[in-house]
């Protein structure tokens, strides 16, 4: 097994699963005490289109999708505060809107769009060195962001009418952390793809509320967590050779209703006694 | 000295409805505890959503302290009504009423020694500093309302507003936060508006009474024509089980 890590493209796909892992593990955990998962799925979605630009500018798709996801980050979280409809609709619209724009750049793509199955599924064996680059540079502006705003963020996500009251500006604030999530997302797709991206944003956070009350060590518990199982999600799915990010949500989904059926069972017991 | 609260002609509506008409409103004093009360609908968060400047009303104006409500709102503390939060929240006590002097730490500073010293002074004010560490959803109903009281005193306000803070809390739990707020009232003026009649105890100083309208008359004793006006229906029922007489002599016994 350890000669494997002698490869290029092993070591390549570690790389992106510890960064994915702390990009997720910080930022899910607002996602998931803000109760933010629609509109995160929304954003994660609507990106494709940038994917879909990607190609029809023939860039590197990751540059169409990185300012595509901060647009639709910045459209979605004005759209769904301001607009009359609900805010669930506004986000249902955006969701598709942005997908269908991706498709219809594809299409006008000529010629064949190698590797589009990778942006929509994730392929981390094969994520290239300049995408690591790129992964660690949007990990320490998110680790950054999320440092210097710190309190505001646990402010904002508590008590949101009373951080406003506070003079804060609640709505650029939110939209900063729309905007961080976007650049998660970014993080993300190499690893499980834009359609899979919200297991990562949910699963080790809401696991790791199991753990402890503080947002903080939430945090932590989360990366650590993401970190183990998506390594090992990447292990089985060379040994089985299955898509490598369909597996490691397998094994984050099956992790987590084991630790919840165990800790269920603990606590019953408890009560028992 | 500036008045703690002025507002000449205040209408709200919310797209085609009114929701607050005509509001005047003035309070000189610099402490006391005011009661507004209302049925629910009646337009009494409307009201302090109006004080705080998180609603703009489209005719009339609001001063507090001489200011607009955004230019005041160090001066101010706010306690939101209770069931809106989420108590499963990863949050300490602590930590909740530290989000209190944000208005004072200013944008991306850390919370500095003055900022611990005001939380712990607030949350020993309450009696709750022993349980600074924790999570906000292990406490008691009584518990966590003098915690969001904390924070909104951390703030060190002028005016404290409270939405409906009785609610939810058994009638020990209520004596005891009319007791703390007969304490703060010294020091503050506060106003708390409830759609419990009963909450009009021997602690509050002036009564309002609002349904879309606000009938004041700078006093403690409520008119019966206003209570009906107010609740639309007849209002015997309510002189009973109150501590205290609200009721004006004259009016009374009818």
């Amino acid at each position: 097994m350890f000669e494997l890590l002698q490869y290029s493209f092993v070591q390549n796909a570690l790389a992106a699963s510890v960064l994915a892992s702390i990009a997720c593990g910080i930022i899910g955990v607002y996602v998931v005490v803000k109760k933010i998962v629609f509109i995160s799925g929304g954003i994660a979605h609507a990106s494709f289109g940038g994917i879909g630009l990607g190609y029809y500018l023939d860039i590197n798709p990751m540059f169409g999708v990185l300012p595509f996801s901060i647009l639709s980050a910045l459209v979605m979280g004005t759209v769904s505060k301001k607009s009359k409809i609900p805010e669930d609709s506004a986000i249902g619209i955006l969701w598709s809107l942005g997908m269908a724009i991706g498709i219809i750049f594809v299409y006008l793509t000529p010629g064949y769009a190698p590797d589009l199955m990778t942006y929509l599924f994730g392929n981390i064996l094969t994520v290239p060195r300049f995408d690591i680059y790129l992964m660690l540079a949007l990990d320490l502006v998110i680790v950054g962001a999320v440092y210097l705003f710190y309190k505001e963020f646990l402010s904002l996500c508590f008590d949101e009418e009373f951080t406003t009251v506070q003079g804060v500006p609640t709505q650029k604030l939110y939209l900063l952390l729309l905007c961080i999530i976007a650049l998660t997302i970014v993080v993300l797709i190499k690893v499980v793809g834009i359609i899979l991206v919200i297991a990562l944003l949910t699963i080790p956070a809401t696991l790791s509320r199991k753990f402890t009350h503080d947002l903080k060590r939430m945090m932590l518990i989360s990366t650590l967590f993401g970190t183990v199982i998506s390594v090992a999600g990447i292990g089985l799915s060379y040994v089985l050779d299955v898509p490598s990010g369909a597996t490691i949500i397998l094994v984050l989904s099956f992790v987590y209703g084991l630790v919840a059926f165990v800790m269920e069972m603990l606590e019953g017991r408890g009560v028992l006694n | 000295m500036e008045k703690v609260i002025e507002l000449k002609d205040v209408w709200v509506r919310y797209g085609n409805q009114v929701i607050l008409e005509a509001v005047n409103l003035e309070i000189e004093k610099p402490e006391g505890l005011l009661g507004i009360i209302g049925p629910n609908g009646g337009g009494k968060t409307t009201l302090l959503k109006v004080f705080l400047g998180l609603l703009k009303p489209y005719r009339g104006n609001v001063k507090l302290f001489g200011k607009t409500p955004e230019k005041s709102r160090d001066l101010v503390g706010y306690v939101p009504q209770y069931k809106r939060f989420d108590f499963d929240f990863p949050i300490s006590v602590w930590e909740v009423v530290l989000t209190g002097r944000m208005s004072h730490t200013g944008f991306l500073k850390k919370y500095g020694d003055e900022d611990k010293k005001a939380a712990e002074e607030a949350l020993k004010t309450v009696e709750m500093f022993q349980y600074k560490d924790r999570q906000i959803g292990q406490l008691s109903g009584g518990q966590r309302q003098r915690v969001f009281i904390a924070r909104a005193l951390a703030t060190n306000p002028k005016l404290l507003l409270l939405d409906e803070p009785n609610s939810g809390l058994d009638p020990h739990m209520q004596d005891e936060l009319y007791r703390l707020l007969d304490r703060l009232k010294n020091d503050m003026a506060i106003i708390m508006v409830t759609h419990d009649l009963s909450a009009v105890s021997v602690y509050v100083d002036k009564i309002a009474c609002l349904n879309r309208k606000l009938h004041y008359h700078n006093s403690k004793e409520i008119r019966v024509e206003d209570l009906e006006a107010t609740y639309q229906c007849p209002v015997e029922l309510i002189a009973h089980g109150v501590p205290h007489r609200v009721l004006d002599k004259h009016n009374g016994g009818s």
